[in-house]
């Protein structure tokens, strides 16, 4: 039997990486991906959890994590889509008609 | 286990019609031939929804539904944030050429996502609530698509966004794998048990980031002022009272019932981000010459305001934040509303050199913006001076009277630029053109209402504060 902390650490390593992609990458799709490598994170740590604890809370909240990121995908890329026709970049920083 | 049946949907019921009424908003834009039509009956749909909201109270599905007198103050926010929202908008898109029926169905969404996150006795409800707020106002963002501006303010928005929701689940997370439960009031129950641990410490650090983004307090607030820039007016004004008042409902709810017994613990941080707040958001907003960018750092500053109610905590503390938040949404929508007044045909009217003469030019305008300017500085007898002079009072009362001494200076820094607009609209000529005002009934009405509430609180504010006393009670 695998011990709990083993998931706990992959669940926290995996939400690490994604946060390290958010922060470093500037290719918008890049850095939607991190944040879904971020949500990964979590529904591997809540997964365990829930089973450990033998609650099935922490199951449902992936059920709903889970539709929620599908929900949450195609609007992102919609919106993507749509500023890359007016913009013709993906590049985060090129993203500066606004500032101050 | 509790069965399910439909009496449990009796505290629903205004989330129900207002669900049902996005449906059906949806549905009689296909047909109707006037898009306004569609607004109408959103405004009809949320008349409904306010009558049952008194009647709706007590708790649903083993508590993780709410309704209260807490959450019922809130909705009332929401609701008004709504039909005026709507006011603003129905001249506004035809203008942006964006004139949609969809975006009055994605403004119920918002509202009933909205009013979720104020009723959540259980973190997958707020985590719930929050998404379907916020994917609405992400679309809404970017609604006119012709626009860079507006579609690069909706990818920033999107991606800071999923960004602050994903942080909040691994907080939700952290606390479930410490007290075994999502319930709000289990989990303070749970944390009173257990104190404080480091891993418990981390989640209450992981949730006060997520709700940081969300009320856009600082150093969280950098998406702010980019989205209000960019977004349509109409949006932003939406966006900057009921999304915001919408996360202080959560993170007050959290906060004192979830996380009360480690208040002294986190207090600590949260006057720090207050104070933080309030510098970036006054200091920043003096050098702006955009309108829109200007009362986006307005609306960080006020976000460090509001806070304070959550740091003195109980009854009174919550209850000046109510009253604060309901009347930074009126004077907050008219400022955007003569801001929106100013927008005609290939005139974008954002810079604040469109605000010069104006008191010569349409003097009416710009008594109405005084108004506002006046109440967001803080001046009696409008309503804004009541807003803070009951969060001091509340401060004060706690024992923070430094805290309170410190928010004052910087409300003195916010005199600065609010009425800089008010000297650009009465001590300066008019320059070159005159600006046109695309003034039409419905904005008039919002105009009428957002006047009349400030000045009504700013002279008789005794309903308001027993109201709010008795929501929080």
């Amino acid at each position: 039997m695998v011990p709990l902390y083993w998931y706990l650490w992959l669940g926290g390593v995996v939400f690490a990486i994604g946060v390290f992609g958010f922060l470093a990458r500037r290719n918008i799709i890049i850095m939607f991906l991190s944040i879904e490598l971020m949500l990964n994170g979590v529904n591997i740590s809540l997964v365990a959890l829930s089973h450990y604890m033998q609650d099935l809370r922490g199951q449902i909240l992936v059920f709903f994590i889970i539709a929620v990121a599908a929900a949450e995908a195609a609007i992102g890329l919609a919106i993507i889509i749509a500023m890359f026709r007016n913009r013709d970049t993906l590049h985060a920083d090129e993203m500066a008609e606004m500032k101050g | 286990m509790n069965e399910i049946n439909v009496s449990m949907l009796a505290p629903l019921l205004p989330e129900v019609i207002m669900a049902s009424a996005g449906i059906l908003v949806l549905l009689v834009e296909l047909v109707a031939r006037r898009k306004e039509t569609a607004g109408l009956l959103s405004i009809a749909a949320v008349a409904v929804a306010a009558y049952y909201v008194p009647h709706s109270f007590g708790k649903s599905f083993g508590g993780m539904f709410v309704s209260d007198g807490y959450s019922a103050f809130f909705k009332f926010i929401f609701f008004i944030n709504l039909i005026l929202t709507v006011l603003l908008s129905m001249r506004y898109l035809v203008i942006e050429k964006s004139n949609h029926g969809e975006y009055y169905s994605l403004v119920v969404f918002s509202t009933l996502g909205m009013m979720l996150m104020a009723s959540a006795g259980d973190l997958i409800v707020l985590y719930l609530g929050l998404e379907l707020m916020a994917l609405s106002s992400y679309v809404l963002a970017g609604f006119i698509r012709h626009d860079a501006r507006s579609s690069e303010a909706a990818v920033k928005y999107f991606l800071l966004g999923a960004f602050s929701s994903a942080l909040l689940l691994y907080g939700i997370t952290l606390v479930y794998g410490l007290t075994g439960t999502t319930d709000v009031s289990l989990i303070g129950a749970a944390v009173v048990e257990k104190g404080l641990s480091t891993p418990l410490f981390l989640s209450v650090v992981f949730l006060m980031a997520a709700f940081g983004f969300k009320t856009a307090l600082a150093p969280f607030h950098m998406w702010a002022p980019d989205v209000y820039e960019g977004a349509p007016t109409s949006v932003t004004a939406f966006m900057s009272v009921g999304p915001k008042a919408a996360a202080f409902a959560a993170f007050g709810r959290v906060f004192l019932t979830g996380f009360g017994s480690l208040s002294t613990d986190w207090t600590g941080i949260l006057v720090v981000l207050s104070i933080l707040t309030m510098a970036v958001g006054n200091i920043l907003a003096i050098q702006q010459d955009n309108i829109k960018r200007m009362l986006a750092y307005s609306s960080v500053a006020h976000a460090g305001y509001a806070v304070l109610g959550i740091i003195v905590g109980g009854a009174e503390g919550l209850a000046a934040m109510m009253n604060y938040l309901f009347i930074y949404g009126f004077m907050n929508l008219g400022a955007f509303a003569v801001v929106i007044m100013l927008r005609s045909e290939g005139v974008r009217g954002e810079a604040l050199e469109d605000y010069k003469g104006l008191a010569k030019t349409h003097p009416f305008a710009a008594a109405v913006m005084l108004v506002f300017m006046f109440s967001l500085t803080g001046i009696p007898p409008t309503a804004g001076f009541i807003g803070k002079f009951y969060l001091f009072k509340a401060v004060v009362g706690a024992g923070y009277a430094w805290l309170a001494v410190v928010t004052v200076i910087f409300s003195a820094i916010s005199a600065y630029f609010y009425l800089r607009v008010v000297m650009y609209m009465y001590m300066l000529e008019p320059e070159g053109e005159a600006v046109t005002l695309s003034l039409s009934p419905s904005l008039g009405l919002a105009l009428l209402i957002t006047t009349l509430v400030v000045i009504l609180i700013g002279v008789y504010p005794s309903p308001l504060l027993s109201f709010a006393r008795l929501a929080a009670g």
